[in-house]
């Protein structure tokens, strides 16, 4: 009786602490990302947090439990209406349900800002500050191809991709290599529907280690001469080359990769990822801030960068062998520019 | 009487909140014999048993075990003093063997290495042994010690729970309601077996609410009524309708047997 | 004076078939002779399912799924989940269930990584302080169910996330990166050595995971602690009637299981090459079914500990197997979904066996 007791205090506690700050302020904002497990959305909600105390916001976090858990955003949603917060910064797990429920949060006053996913349709949110994963894709696609020169026509290409589930952001980063390389990708909007024979599988590795090592040793059990390795992310592509050590070919793979993490970034360095597009997690979190700020103060929004829908935070490929006709920056700038 | 009482008890209490379930109440059990205890429901003979087979501590009151006081605060110190309980539930996995179940909490090693260091179990004698206890009281055709104690009828099962106490009892065996769940011919199986445990010496304490099987088998009855012993009674010079009247209060106990 | 009812009501009964209480045998179809053997050998539908698997996808998918290496990648793969298995079904014979089994594996290889890699311990201390770390997290679930008297279900629901919490607030969700173990701490990585035979090519890992389910089979089946943990889940109550300590019994066995996940965290650095915390998010429904598939029931008591060895080599069969007939990854997962069903009902019908 005295244990249970004494735990619930404990809670009671924990709780109380927690929303002590929330007092303090008057300008509320909240930031609600894809899980925080990532450690991308763990950089984000570092940089929003940064900027907030800068500014004197009060910021609340919130998260789902894994990559493409919506129910946990909504609820997220509605809580923060009920805050009274100024305003919402989102990365969705699901860009088309998600419109609604922030529908009432704009009908209720908030500034609704989309970061690093743009939602589906993109004007669902007041403005949207992301990188381009498209892009992303796209850069190190070209990369690959011009790297390997003629040999591109006749490339075996593994794609580990991120869920079964098909998340917008593991299809525009797929898309976007598939794209780059030069390969027809069909339905733009998914992936696995390409019939180019270049393409020996996709796998889905839950964007972890462990999982681009499964997914690596299952591709190659279908085909042991694959020479190109897409990964959605620099620790999968960490997994995929563990698997590809065990199998003797870790010299004659290309693996590409997405993030721009510095243990990512690092992995380039030791030769572990050939090339990745790095993306500025704080960079979005910190102009979100601000955004609200001006929200909260005058009622501007504000605007996207010339001739695309969104503000485009950035995205540069990092690598040590630079090809042609692709734009890239070397490790060192990487490791100065990355995040986590 | 001037034998002293194989297992007794004094005075014992035991409350559970506002309930007295046991209300200084007093036991006999004499060697060799047949004692049963019967009683209307919620008159307190399951609480009195688990307080003698260490299931139940009792608020206070002694028991006494040939003549010095014991305490048991779990079943297995019961046993270790020689006092079994087959219990209405029958205390039995039904998923393991007749013979893991035989031994169940009291395992045999093997000897030497594999035993002491690597604790490995002596299947082979525990199988014999419960072979052996099985066919002593005529339960056995020898070929099946290992299979599981799910796939026996009613009686089968309370034949192996009877074998078991017999096997580890050396100083009393309790029965509860041991043929409360069985069919007739089940029933007149079961009772021969109490019958043959007392006839090879020990003395058995039967809680039944079967009138004929009490009056046929028991030496002495044990009457408990309101969380107490109202009177014991010799079963050859009662019927079981006083029986019946005594334990629901319809009529009370003649005064030579009435308790203090 | 006779009292009047003791009439020879039942002098009749010499006439009826006096065996009642004997034991006998007495099979009468094939299909219930089936359920008597499945029922005495519950690891051998595992077992039947997975030479069929086996034999379905050799002609399915051909020379690639049905070649030594290809075979022997399939024990690699589901080396840590089977040594996770392993602990489950100790609990699961319990009649618990652990939800926490993988965030204690993440926590432990976590401790033991950051020990020697960011702090310099000896790897053997650190591996020893993950080991310790595990079984405390077992120790933890064991008291909540056995002094707290909270459903298994729950407390692991809880434990679950609360590790994990401690995994991320501690790592801000960072891996450890194979190069600086390889650096700092490279038997961190013993497990993922490899040895092959023939055209197999086994893991270290491989072989603790078998070594860990032949011990564990000696232990269940040979030892009285073994046939205490079956009494536990099978009935409680009898179990504590019939004089067994039931609750240190249950602690033990929460305690066992942690060290068992502190094992397989070891073995989990082998095989990813990393200490990754956000790695194996699956991986305690992935015991489960292992377990599960592998027959043994979620009730407690029934089960074979090598059936679980056999259910997590079946859902490898099945992984490998649809991957290289070319079946898209949510088939697999529907594929999974229905073994689990058939398993479960497979159980159902095994125990209603007739006398």
């Amino acid at each position: 009786m005295t244990r249970t007791k004494m735990l619930l205090a404990g809670t009671a506690l924990a709780l109380a602490g927690a929303a002590t700050p929330a007092m303090a302020q008057d300008i509320g904002a909240c930031l609600i990302t894809k899980t925080d497990i990532n450690p991308f959305f763990v950089k984000m909600k570092e940089g929003a947090t940064a900027k907030a105390e800068e500014m004197g916001i009060n910021l609340s976090s919130f998260a789902g439990k894994v990559d493409g858990d919506h129910e946990s955003q909504v609820a997220a949603i509605e809580t923060c209406i009920a805050s009274g917060a100024k305003g919402i910064l989102i990365t969705a797990s699901d860009t088309k349900a998600i419109v609604d429920p922030l529908k009432q949060a704009r009908d209720a006053g908030l500034l609704v800002i989309a970061l690093d996913t743009p939602l589906e349709p993109i004007d669902a949110a007041d403005a949207t500050f992301a990188t381009d994963n498209f892009e992303a894709g796209r850069l190190i696609g070209a990369w690959a191809a011009a790297t390997l020169g003629d040999a591109a026509a006749d490339a075996k290409i593994a794609m580990l991709d991120l869920a079964e589930s098909q998340p917008s952001v593991g299809v525009l980063r797929d898309q976007g290599f598939l794209t780059g390389f030069g390969i027809d990708v069909k339905d733009v909007s998914k992936w696995g529907d390409e019939d180019d024979p270049r393409i020996i599988g996709n796998e889905v590795t839950a964007g972890n280690e462990e999982g681009g090592r499964t997914a690596m040793e299952n591709l190659l059990s279908k085909d042991p001469d694959i020479n190109v390795v897409y990964t959605i992310n620099e620790p999968a592509a960490a997994g995929a080359y563990e698997t590809l050590k065990a199998f003797g070919k870790e010299n004659d793979v290309l693996i590409v990769s997405v993030d721009g993490g510095c243990p990512g970034v690092q992995n380039v360095a030791d030769g572990v990822i050939g090339a990745t597009s790095q993306q500025y997690p704080l960079l979005m979190a910190s102009k979100g801030i601000e955004a609200i700020a001006a929200w909260a103060a005058d009622g501007t929004k504000p605007e996207p960068s010339p001739g695309l829908e969104f503000f485009n935070t950035g995205v540069s490929l990092v690598t040590d062998q630079p090809v042609d006709g692709v734009e890239s920056i070397s490790v060192e700038e990487g490791m100065d520019r990355c995040w986590g | 009487m001037s034998v002293q009482p194989v297992l007794k008890a004094r005075g014992l209490v035991k409350r559970y909140g506002r309930v007295v379930a046991l209300d200084h109440a007093d036991f006999e059990l004499y060697p060799g014999e047949i004692l049963a205890v019967i009683g209307d429901n919620g008159a307190g003979k399951s609480t009195m048993i688990k307080a003698l087979s260490g299931a139940v501590q009792p608020d206070s009151g002694e028991v006494l075990l040939d003549g010095k006081p014991v305490h048991f605060s779990n079943p297995m110190q019961a046993r270790q003093h020689g006092i079994e309980t087959v219990y209405q539930t029958l205390a039995l996995s039904p998923a393991l063997s007749i013979a893991d179940n035989m031994f169940l909490g009291r395992e045999l090693r093997k000897s030497g290495i594999s035993g002491k260091l690597f604790r490995a179990m002596d299947r082979r004698r525990m199988e014999a042994i419960a072979r052996e206890k099985l066919n002593d009281l005529g339960l056995m055709t020898i070929q099946n010690i290992n299979q599981a104690v799910e796939t026996l009828s009613g009686g089968q099962r309370q034949g192996v729970a009877v074998a078991r106490a017999a096997a580890f009892g050396s100083k009393v065996v309790i029965m509860d309601e041991p043929t409360a769940a069985l069919g007739v011919k089940e029933s007149r199986r079961v009772l021969e077996l109490i019958l043959e445990v007392r006839d090879r010496g020990l003395p058995i304490v039967l809680i039944s609410h079967n009138m004929p099987h009490v009056f046929e088998v028991a030496d002495r009855v044990h009457i408990h009524r309101l969380g107490r012993r109202l009177c014991v009674i010799d079963p050859k010079e009662h019927s079981m309708s006083d029986a019946v009247a005594l334990m629901t209060g319809a009529k009370t106990p003649p005064g030579e047997l009435a308790e203090a | 004076m006779p009292p009047a009812s003791q009439d020879n009501y039942e002098s009749d009964l010499g006439a009826a078939d006096g065996q009642v209480a004997s034991f006998e045998d007495r099979h009468h179809t094939p299909l219930q002779r089936l359920q008597h053997f499945l029922h005495g050998n519950p690891a051998m539908v595992p077992v039947i399912i997975l030479l069929l698997s086996v034999i379905v996808f050799g002609f399915v998918a051909g020379g690639r799924f049905f070649s030594l290496f290809n075979l022997s990648l399939i024990m690699q793969q589901v080396a840590i989940v089977g040594i996770l298995a392993c602990a489950q079904t100790l609990i699961i014979l319990t009649a618990g269930i652990d939800l926490s089994v993988a965030a204690i594996m993440v926590l432990s290889y976590v401790i033991m990584g950051h020990m020697s890699v960011t702090y310099g311990w000896p790897t053997g201390l650190a591996v020893v302080a993950g080991l310790l770390v595990a079984m405390g997290c077992g120790a933890v679930n064991g008291l909540l169910v056995t002094r707290i008297k909270l459903p298994p279900f729950i407390v692991t629901l809880g434990t679950w996330r609360i590790f994990l919490a401690i995994v991320y607030l501690y790592t801000g969700s960072q891996s450890i990166r194979s190069q600086d173990i390889d650096a700092a701490a490279p038997l961190l990585k013993f497990f993922g050595e490899r040895v092959s035979i023939g055209g197999a090519v086994f893991t270290y890992g491989v072989f603790l995971m078998l070594g860990i389910f032949a011990l564990f089979w000696y232990i269940l089946n040979r030892t009285a602690w073994g046939r205490h943990v079956y009494a536990v889940g099978d009935d409680r109550e009898a179990a504590d009637l019939a004089g067994i300590r039931t609750g240190r019994v249950l602690l033990s066995v929460y305690i066992v299981a942690g060290l068992i996940c502190g094992i397989a965290a070891w073995a989990a650095i082998g095989r990813v090459g990393s200490v990754s915390p956000s790695s194996f998010f699956e991986a305690n429904l992935n015991s489960i079914t292992a377990v599960v598939i592998g027959g043994t029931s979620l009730f407690g008591g029934r089960g074979a500990i090598l059936g679980s060895l056999f259910g997590a080599l079946i859902v490898g069969v099945f992984s490998s197997g649809l991957k290289l007939a070319g079946a898209d990854p949510q088939w697999e997962l529907f594929a999974i979904g229905c073994l689990i069903i058939l398993a479960v009902a497979l159980d159902q019908w095994i125990r209603r066996v007739s006398v």
